[in-house]
C-alpha cells in the first residue's frame, strides 16, 4: 500500500476538529412536530444541540384569563392532543377542587375508564412512532387501526374523536350508553392480542433493540433535576406517579403497578410505556367491573348534584326558562367563584400535568398556569443526544413523546 | 396465546373487473387507432390521480391526518400513496394545524420552494381562520401569507372531511387548464401575496 | 418526624427568623412569601436540609397583578419532596420597574426554560441565567404579552372589529 498523497493542505488538526452544523426542523419530517434543533456534528456524532421551540405558541394562558371555566375546557383539549380526555378531566378536577364539589364514585370510575383509554392511545402513538423512526412502519399501520376502537368509544360518549371536550364540572354530560359499554367490551376483548402482537414485533426484535438500547439515556438524578415526570422519569428508575402519590378520581381503589426502567434510555422508555398500557388495560377492566356493580338508581348516576356548576340538560334548556337562564349564567361565568389558589396535578400521557389556578372571584381565572411536562423535559434534549449518533437523536426525540401543542401552550 | 394467523383468502373468487378501478377517459373523438382530446384534460387526469402531498402538520389536525394516512382511512386510495416531505417534489401542500406567527415565514418558505403547479389545502379551523385562537401569537388564517385552494372546516376535521377536501382538490386539479399558471390573473394573485 | 406543613413552617422560621416569611395555606398546600433577594438562600436551604429535601422543582411561573404597586410581579415556585410526597409553594414579589430576581438554574436544571418562559411572558429578569432570551415568542417581540395591560387579540384582524372581539 502506497501512501496517499494529500493534494489539499489543511491546517494541522483541522480534520479532527472540523464540525458540521445541521439544521433539523422546524418542519423536518423526522421531528414529528414543530421543533427546531441546530445540531453540531462531528461526522455522525453529535457534539452539541440547541433547541428552539414556540412554533405553535397559541397563548393558552392569556386566553384562559378571558374565559369562564367551561370555556377553558376546549383549550385543555389542545394541550396534549393525543390524550385530550386526561387534560379535560384534569381541568374539571381542578375546578371541582376550587369549587368544593364532591363527585360520586361511579363518576370517578367512569372518568378512570376514559382517562386510561386516553393513556393507551397516547402511548400507542408514541411507541409506534418510535417504531417508525427505527424503520418499522408496520407496527404503526397495524395499531392505528385499533386506535380507532378507542376513538369510537369517545365518539359514543361525547360525539368527537380527538379533541373531545368531554365531561362537565361534577361528571359527564350524559350517561354512558349501552353501545359505549359494548364498544368498551369489544376493545377489552380485542386489544390484548393486538398489544401482544405489537410487543412481539418490537420488544425482542434485534434491529429495534440495537437501535434503541443505550440511546438517549439519562440517570435518575439528572432526570429529577431536569423535572422529568411520567414514563420518561419512570424509565430512569424513579417510581413517581401522580395517580399513586396524589390520587385523584379514586385511583386509590385500583390495583396496579408502576413499571420502572433502569437506564432511562429509549428502549426502557419504550418498555415502560408498553407495560403501562397493560396496566391501563387492567385498570379499565377493574373499573368496568366496579361500574357493573352499581344497580338500579345508582347505575343512573353520572354527575354530582351541583346545579350551580353542572350544566342543565339540553332538553330543559330548550323548553324551560329557568334552565336556559342557568345555562347562560354558567357558560358566561356569572356564577360566583370562590377566591383561592389551587394546584392540581394529574398523570397525563407525558407526566405530571399541573393546573395552577388563581381565582379572584371574577368570571375568569385571574391566572391559570399549565405545568406542561413536555416543555419541562424537552430542555434535557441537548444533554440526552450529545455524544450519540445523529440517527439516534431522532429516535430519542420520538421516544420522549414530544407533543408540540403541549410544549408551546 | 397469540392471535390465529389470518390469510388473505377471499371467500368468493375475485372478479377482476371489480378489483381494478380505472378512471373514466376524458371526452374526445375516437376512431380506429386514434383518440383525440384536449391536452388539458389528459394532463389534469394524470395530475389528479397522482398527487404528492406534503403534510405540513403542526398540531391536533396532524394527528387526524395520521389517521387519514394510516390503514383505516387510507389516503393512498386516492392516488396519494407517496406522502413526501420534500417541498421540491410535492405538488400539494396540506397545512394542518395552528400556524403561529413564528411559523409563518417557515410556511411561506416551504410554499416558495414548491415547484409549479402547486396547490394548497388548509385543513382545520386554525389553518383556515385562526380558529379559537384569536390571540397575539397566532396567524389568523394561512391565506394571509399564501394562496389557498381548499379549506376544510372542523377542529379537527374528521378523516372523512380531510378526504373530502382532498377530493375537492382533485376536482380542481382535474379541471385546471394547463395555461392557468402562465395567465396574468394567476400572476396577479401571486403578486397580491408578494410572490414574484 | 412527619413532614407536615407545621414542621416546614417551624424549620423555616428557625433558620431564617421570625417575620421573614408570611405563611398561608390554600387547599392544603403551604405557601410561604418572602423577600425576593433571598430566594436562592431559601431554595438552597430547602434543597440541602435533610429533614426537608425539597429537591424537585415542579413548576415555576409568574403572576402579574397591576393593583399591587411595588409588588406587581410575583414569581411562584412549586416544590415537591418526592420521598415524603409533600408539596410547597414559594412566592416572591417584585416591582415592574425593577424586575430582577436571582436565577435558580444552578440548583434546578429544569428552571432554565421555565425562567425563560417567565421572562418571555412577564419580563421578569433572572439575574445570572445562562441564556435569558425569549423561548416561545419571536425574538423581535418588544413587549411582555401576558402582562395585564396588553390585549389578547391579534390587532391586525379587520373582519372582527367590534368591542365584543376586543378590538374596539
Amino acid at each position: 500500500m502506497s501512501e496517499t498523497i494529500q493534494h489539499i493542505q489543511l491546517p494541522e488538526g483541522s480534520i479532527e476538529k472540523q464540525t458540521t452544523t445541521l439544521n433539523l426542523g422546524p418542519t423536518h419530517p423526522a421531528t414529528h412536530g414543530v421543533f427546531q434543533n441546530i445540531i453540531e456534528l462531528d461526522g455522525e456524532r453529535i457534539v452539541s444541540a440547541e433547541s428552539t421551540v414556540g412554533y405553535i405558541h397559541r397563548a393558552f394562558e392569556k386566553i384562559a384569563e378571558r374565559r369562564p371555566l367551561y370555556q377553558i375546557t376546549p383549550l385543555t383539549d389542545r394541550l396534549n392532543y393525543c390524550s385530550s380526555p386526561i387534560n379535560n378531566m384534569g381541568w374539571h378536577i381542578t375546578c371541582e377542587k376550587l369549587l368544593g364539589v364532591e363527585t360520586p364514585k361511579r363518576v370517578d370510575y367512569l372518568r378512570v375508564i376514559i382517562m386510561e383509554l386516553a393513556r393507551i392511545s397516547d402511548h400507542l402513538i408514541c411507541n409506534s412512532i418510535v417504531g417508525v423512526d427505527t424503520g418499522a412502519f408496520t407496527g404503526f399501520l397495524y395499531v392505528m387501526q385499533y386506535r380507532e376502537l378507542i376513538y369510537e368509544i369517545y365518539e359514543e360518549i361525547c360525539g368527537s374523536r380527538l379533541t373531545t371536550n368531554i365531561g362537565r364540572i361534577g361528571g359527564f354530560e350524559r350517561n354512558f350508553s349501552q353501545t359505549a359499554f359494548s364498544k368498551l367490551e369489544k376493545f377489552l376483548k380485542e386489544y390484548p392480542d393486538v398489544l401482544k402482537e405489537f410487543e412481539n414485533l418490537f420488544t425482542r426484535n434485534r434491529i429495534f433493540m440495537e437501535r434503541t438500547i443505550g440511546g438517549g439515556a439519562i440517570s435518575a438524578e439528572r432526570a429529577l433535576n431536569y423535572g422529568f415526570t411520567g414514563p420518561n422519569l419512570r424509565a430512569a428508575g424513579v417510581d413517581y406517579d401522580v395517580r399513586v402519590h396524589n390520587p385523584y378520581s379514586s385511583y386509590q381503589d385500583f390495583d396496579f403497578i408502576i413499571p420502572v426502567g433502569k437506564t432511562g434510555d429509549n428502549y426502557d422508555r419504550f418498555l415502560v410505556r408498553n407495560e403501562e398500557m397493560w396496566q391501563s388495560l387492567s385498570i379499565i377492566e377493574q373499573a368496568y367491573r366496579k361500574i357493573k356493580e352499581f344497580k338500579g338508581k345508582d347505575a343512573e348516576v353520572y354527575h354530582a348534584d351541583v346545579p350551580e356548576y353542572y350544566l342543565p340538560k339540553k332538553e330543559d334548556v330548550y323548553t324551560k326558562m329557568e334552565a336556559l337562564i342557568w345555562h347562560f349564567k354558567i357558560i358566561m361565568g356569572e356564577v360566583d367563584m370562590p377566591k383561592g389558589e389551587v394546584y392540581q396535578a394529574v398523570e397525563g400521557g407525558n407526566g405530571e400535568l399541573g393546573f395552577y389556578l388563581i381565582s379572584d372571584g371574577g368570571r375568569a381565572p385571574f391566572r391559570l398556569h399549565f405545568r406542561r411536562p413536555c416543555f419541562i423535559y424537552y430542555q434535557a434534549y441537548p444533554e440526552l443526544v450529545s455524544g450519540g449518533m445523529l440517527s439516534d437523536a431522532v429516535v430519542t426525540m420520538s421516544s420522549l413523546n414530544l407533543i408540540a401543542g403541549e410544549m408551546d401552550a | 396465546m397469540s392471535r390465529p394467523v389470518r390469510f388473505n383468502i377471499h371467500p368468493i373468487a375475485a372478479d377482476i373487473k371489480e378489483a381494478v378501478s380505472a378512471v373514466e377517459a376524458p371526452e374526445g373523438y375516437t376512431g380506429e387507432g386514434f383518440f383525440a382530446t384536449q391536452m388539458s384534460s389528459v394532463v389534469g387526469l394524470a395530475r389528479k390521480n397522482s398527487m404528492w402531498p406534503l403534510p405540513f402538520a403542526t398540531s391536533c389536525c396532524g394527528i387526524e391526518f395520521m389517521a387519514t394516512m394510516a390503514s383505516h382511512y387510507d389516503l393512498a386510495r386516492f392516488g396519494a400513496e407517496r406522502v413526501g416531505f420534500s417541498p421540491r417534489q410535492c405538488d400539494l401542500l396540506m397545512v394542518m394545524g395552528t400556524i403561529a406567527k413564528k411559523m409563518g415565514p417557515v410556511l411561506r418558505q416551504v410554499y416558495l420552494q414548491m415547484a409549479e403547479p402547486r396547490w394548497v389545502i388548509a385543513v382545520g379551523a386554525c389553518a383556515s381562520s385562526g380558529g379559537i385562537f384569536d390571540s397575539y401569537s397566532v396567524l389568523q388564517g394561512i391565506d394571509q401569507i399564501i394562496p389557498v385552494d381548499v379549506y376544510v372546516p372542523g377542529c379537527p376535521p374528521r378523516p372523512e372531511a380531510i378526504l373530502d377536501g382532498f377530493m375537492k382538490i382533485q376536482d380542481l386539479v382535474g379541471q385546471e387548464s394547463i395555461r392557468r399558471r402562465n395567465s396574468e390573473q394567476y400572476k396577479a394573485l401571486l403578486n397580491s401575496y408578494g410572490i414574484e | 418526624m412527619a413532614l407536615n406543613n407545621e414542621f416546614i413552617q417551624q424549620q423555616l422560621t428557625t433558620r431564617f427568623g421570625e417575620g421573614f416569611f408570611s405563611f398561608s395555606e390554600s387547599y392544603g398546600m403551604l405557601t410561604a412569601e418572602f423577600a425576593k433577594e433571598s430566594n436562592l438562600k431559601v431554595l438552597q436551604f430547602l434543597y440541602d436540609e435533610p429533614a426537608l429535601s425539597f429537591r424537585f422543582l415542579t413548576d415555576l411561573c409568574a403572576v402579574h397583578n397591576p393593583d399591587l404597586p411595588g409588588r406587581e410581579l410575583c414569581v411562584v415556585y412549586h416544590l415537591h419532596n418526592l420521598q415524603e410526597n409533600v408539596r410547597l409553594r414559594l412566592k416572591i414579589y417584585t416591582s415592574v420597574e425593577d424586575p430582577n430576581v436571582y436565577t435558580a438554574t444552578r440548583l434546578f436544571s429544569s428552571a432554565n426554560w421555565m425562567e425563560r418562559e417567565t421572562y418571555d411572558f412577564y419580563g421578569v429578569v433572572f439575574t445570572g441565567h445562562p441564556n435569558l432570551k425569549r423561548v416561545l415568542n419571536v425574538d423581535e417581540m418588544d413587549y411582555f404579552p401576558l402582562r395585564k395591560e396588553f390585549p389578547l387579540e391579534d390587532q391586525t384582524r379587520i373582519d372582527k372589529d367590534d368591542e365584543m372581539f376586543g378590538r374596539g
